[in-house]
């Protein structure tokens, strides 16, 4: 299936960093975002390597996978927005329940997608996201108006 | 058994193996197991802790394997052993996460620990508390494997002294 870029030609590429303890679920999460037309600004296997990947490289997106050693995703994911409030961070797990979404979402997760990932929705969620996020917040609308 | 422990597990299986593998993988054999668990190809093993305690095996042989490498990463012929053991526990992740969910719906509250690879050709039996149920599914090419050994935790952790 072909996918509309992320970004026109003349914008630079969404800039992703994909974080999972699986090699094999970053490569296909890596080839998905690349179909999607996005760029791999780096990976991490846990929420350690996560925090300090996301200073190095400040990526627009990143991709986060739960269940992970050294720190799982949640924890890495209030550490990265503790630091980084407008970080945009969509979670990426096999484990889909009701405490684990809040929890993420409460901590500063934008959206949440389960595993196995079907493109179509993935791409539809990311498309969401980054429109979401160039959207001006409330806050930032009633100041320019002011 | 408790089947409604089990069941989430079956459900999630045909779940991932239908969206990932694009075909059904049917129950071939359903049987309890006294003894230890003898590894049929590459395998994984996940522990759980909490109200549902135990752990499950999740194991392809050489036939499934190659067959969820080609659609999973369009490998032809059979992958590599690093590939093969890379697939097995990003599968039994997505299993094991997708039954998790269920039962953490239903009520039970649990810890689920990463997929460790199952290296030893013979494993661990079911505790005494814990009776072990092997699931054979089969697919269009080859076989996989679930071996179940959960019990309900949830009584004895509300009658246990903080």
């Amino acid at each position: 299936m072909e996918f509309k870029p992320l970004t026109s030609g003349d914008q630079p590429k969404i800039r992703f960093l994909v974080v999972d303890d699986s090699v094999f679920a970053r490569k296909n999460i890596c080839k998905m975002v690349e179909a999607f037309g996005g760029e791999i600004a780096g990976e991490a296997g846990d929420g350690v390597a996560a925090i300090s990947k996301y200073k190095d490289t400040l990526p627009d997106i990143v991709l986060m996978d739960i269940t992970m050693p050294k720190m799982e995703g949640i924890e890495a994911v209030e550490h990265i927005v503790q630091d980084h409030p407008n970080a945009c961070i969509v979670m990426v797990s096999s484990v889909g329940y009701q405490d684990n979404i809040l929890s993420a979402l409460q901590k500063g997760a934008r959206h949440f997608v389960q595993k196995p990932v079907k493109p179509e929705a993935f791409y539809e969620i990311i498309r969401y996201v980054l429109s979401e996020n160039a959207a001006p917040s409330p806050t930032a609308a009633g100041e320019a108006q002011s | 058994m408790n089947m409604e422990l089990i069941q989430p597990f079956i459900n999630s299986l045909d779940a991932v193996i239908s969206e990932i593998m694009r075909c059904s993988a049917r129950i071939a054999d359903v049987t309890m197991q006294e003894g230890n668990y003898q590894r049929t190809g590459v395998a994984a093993l996940v522990t759980l802790s909490g109200d549902i305690q135990g752990r499950i095996i999740l194991d392809m042989d050489t036939a499934a394997a190659s067959q969820a490498a080609s659609d999973l990463a369009g490998i032809s012929g059979e992958p590599s052993e690093e590939t093969a053991r890379e697939i097995i526990c990003e599968l039994t992740n997505m299993v094991i996460g997708n039954s998790v969910t269920q039962l953490n719906d239903r009520g039970f509250k649990f810890k689920v620990h990463p997929p460790e690879l199952f290296l030893i050709d013979v494993g661990p039996r079911g505790t005494l508390d814990s009776e072990t149920v092997l699931l054979r599914f089969e697919l269009p090419k080859g076989a996989v494997y679930l071996n179940i050994a959960v019990h309900d935790n949830s009584h004895e952790l509300v009658g246990s002294p903080a």
